[in-house]
């Protein structure tokens, strides 16, 4: 049985076993940033991050300074999952097979230009988990569209006369099709999921992958306090479903949603205001219809079972 | 033992010697063999490293520096389009101080696809942080590999072995294959200083954004750290003459005593030079020719002190840096500028994409220098058809 949030967080919880100090240079209600603090909980001291170009690399403080209690390795952009499959050889070359390789990159560093160096880690099945927290652009250069950009949406480079026009990449598929031991989504407004599935993954040994939604009210143009409910919201109008699949074959739905429409969790971000009702109802079918294949898919008998 | 093998083979061998702990590599012509050779190797555990087969050279550099930083002996091999796709990593590398070796087979840049010698790949690399010695024949490949790690590690900066493309990659010579005791002897275990690699014993972040407060103070040790590198090379040589009784320096000279024209040059040409030096001395001319081994650091103190003393120099490059020159030249003018009264230097443009330098090649290179004044054009080609 997995360790729920109230054992790694909640009461009884000392500052002191945090492994990602306070002061750390995010903006406020940064959904990245409370991330990482959930997942290292989960994780443990016995970790080494690996963290490319994003938003992260600013968030973990400047030379001389660092805002974690575990290594930190940074590294180009596009190479998370290469630099952290050399960590993880270096490291099993040592003898040192007990230390968990982290890659912490964002959906730039995931879905676009490191999409490549993580296809390699995973088709080679390298030892490492793989996290993307995705704020759905690319935040560190001030909000410009990524293709984890959703449909309709407002970024720099997609003004609101010409708003994204493609829908957002399917990672999960991506690595699903690559028959990835572990693949998961996950976000901050479940906790306990999140925790669970973080350790589901510790236990599993090969290529990891989890997909943590991560609400940037900077980028996404809303207020900071919303951070925790948006995520929920996200989830419940099954715009980002919380499942799990296995070997790339075995789906499984870990939170069930209520069901709200997607208007509800549109209208609370300045990066849809302009979406007319045309847009909206479209966007409603979209998601209604990726939401039953994935029932479909999670219904499906497993492959040799 | 003695064992007749191709270059490639000759650095496979060189890698199995020094104990490397990661291979990360990807497949190019030339290169192959080595990385070939290398995976034999580990499958049935000759060499006891992980070799992670990596899906682009982009993500091999990468990979050798995961593995580099958290404290292993990293390497990799490519050659021409496959070290222009690790051009960002190349500066990474060494600004991360990682002592990460590769093997750059030199071969053209397309377009039009062309897989032969041509020393603009590694030389386009020059500004990236990376110490470069050219290799003249299969032993020296093998034995600068040995040295590279040693001094790769000394001064925690990576280092670049290069050849020439199938004149030295896929020829096949005698090459004396050091014990590992030698070997051992010249490049004990990787020492890890604390606070300088990934270690769950000292958590601390490693390459994080560096304010301009601190950013130029690190350029300045990167810099002290090449130019101590030629004195590591110095000694790494010397313990290896010890062991070995071959000699390698940072520069050779061959009969340039009383050498009114010396030839510079690296790489294979050196071979050919060699011999037209020889049968010019037998007529009566008075030439030498210096040969280059390291380009990075540039040995400045070693090649003005030989150049200083002759009439006229003549630079051999089979490269080319477009609206400048020979890269080569452009850089031993650099040295000799500030000698008052430096004899002149002649850039010559040869062998490019593969096509031979022969010794009537040298030896037009000679007459022309002798012959002429000093060009207005930094370019003299040479065997170039109407
Ligand atoms: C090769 C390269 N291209 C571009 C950049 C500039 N760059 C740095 S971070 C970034 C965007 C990061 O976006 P993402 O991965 O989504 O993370 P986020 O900042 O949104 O958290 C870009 C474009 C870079 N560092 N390297
Ligand atoms: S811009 Fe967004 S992702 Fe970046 S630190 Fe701020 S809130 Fe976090």
């Amino acid at each position: 049985m997995s360790r729920g949030v109230a054992e790694t967080m909640g009461a009884g919880h000392r500052v002191e076993d945090e492994l990602f100090l306070p002061g750390h240079l995010g903006c406020q209600g940064c959904g990245g940033a409370l991330a990482m603090r959930m997942v290292l909980q989960a994780m443990g001291p016995k970790t080494m991050l690996v963290i490319p170009a994003c938003c992260w690399a600013i968030i973990e403080g400047p030379f001389p300074y660092t805002g974690l209690k575990v290594p930190v390795l940074n590294v180009p952009f596009e190479t998370a999952g290469a630099a952290a499959a050399g960590l993880r050889a270096a490291l099993d070359a040592k003898g040192k097979t007990d230390i968990h390789v982290l890659a912490w990159a964002g959906d730039g560093g995931t879905y676009d230009i490191g999409l490549q160096s993580l296809s390699g880690a995973v088709e080679r099945n390298d030892n490492i988990l793989y996290v993307c927290y995705d704020n759905e652009a690319y935040m560190n250069t001030g909000v410009q569209r990524s293709g984890a950009t959703p449909e309709g949406s407002w970024t720099t480079t997609t003004p609101v006369r010409t708003p994204k026009d493609r829908p957002k990449k399917n990672m999960i598929e991506i690595l699903a099709a690559h028959r990835i031991p572990y693949a998961a989504t996950a976000t901050i407004a479940f906790p306990d999921d999140l925790a669970a599935k973080v350790h589901r993954a510790k236990e599993i040994r090969g290529a990891r992958f989890l997909l943590i939604f991560a609400p940037c009210p900077t980028g996404w143009r809303m207020d900071s306090r919303y951070m925790i409910t948006i995520s929920r919201m996200a989830v419940d109008c099954n715009v980002f479903p919380l499942y799990e699949v296995f070997d790339g074959d075995r789906y499984h739905i870990t939170v069930e949603p209520k069901g709200v429409p997607v208007r509800e969790y549109f209208q609370m971000q300045g990066r849809f205001r302009h979406l007319g009702d045309r847009e909206i109802e479209q966007a409603q079918k979209r998601v209604d219809f990726e939401w039953r294949r994935l029932l479909h898919k999670a219904m499906q008998e497993p492959f040799g079972m | 033992m003695k064992k007749v093998i191709m270059g490639n083979h000759a650095v496979s061998y060189g890698v199995r010697l020094a104990r490397a702990e990661v291979i990360a590599a990807y497949p190019i012509t030339p290169q192959t063999q080595i990385v070939e050779e290398l995976s034999e190797m580990c499958s049935d555990g000759r060499l006891k490293a992980k070799f992670v087969k990596v899906e682009s050279e982009h993500s091999a550099m990468a990979c050798c520096i995961g593995a580099a930083s958290a404290g292993a002996r990293a390497f990799t091999a490519t050659s021409s389009q496959g070290l222009a796709l690790m051009h960002e990593l190349l500066h990474w590398a060494s600004a991360a101080r990682l002592p990460i070796v590769m093997t750059n087979v030199n071969r053209a840049l397309g377009p039009g696809w062309n897989i032969w010698t041509e020393q603009t790949d590694s030389l386009a690399q020059r500004d990236t942080g990376w110490v470069q010695l050219y290799c003249e024949d299969n032993q020296e490949v093998l034995d600068s590999t040995l040295m590279a790690f040693r001094v790769a590690e000394a001064v925690r900066l990576p280092v670049m072995i290069v050849y020439d493309a199938f004149f030295l990659s896929h020829t096949y010579e005698p090459v004396d294959i050091p014990s590992q005791e030698d070997a051992d002897a010249l490049l004990p275990p990787r020492k890890l200083e604390k606070g300088t690699f990934m270690d769950i014993e000292d958590p601390r972040t490693f390459s994080n954004m560096t304010p301009p407060d601190y950013f130029m103070e690190m350029r300045f040790k990167l810099e002290r750290a090449m130019r101590r590198a030629k004195d590591e090379f110095g000694r790494a040589a010397g313990e290896w003459k010890k062991l070995t009784g071959r000699d390698y320096a940072a520069i050779e000279t061959y009969r340039c005593g009383d050498a009114e024209t010396v030839l510079v040059a690296a790489s294979t040409a050196v071979s050919t030079a060699r011999v037209v030096v020889d049968s010019l001395r037998g007529k009566g001319r008075k030439v030498g020719l210096l040969k280059m081994r390291m380009f990075r650091p540039f040995p400045y103190r070693e090649v003005v002190d030989v150049l200083r003393r002759t009439r006229k120099v003549a630079v051999l490059d089979r490269n080319i840096s477009f609206g400048s020159g020979g890269i080569f030249a452009t850089e031993i003018k650099a040295a000799l500028s500030n000698v008052p009264g430096h004899p002149p230097v002649y850039g010559y443009i040869a062998g490019l994409g593969g096509r031979d330098i022969t010794p009537g090649t040298i030896e037009e290179i000679f007459d022309r220098t002798d012959r002429n004044g000093v060009p207005d054009d930094p370019i003299t080609w040479i065997g170039l058809k109407p």
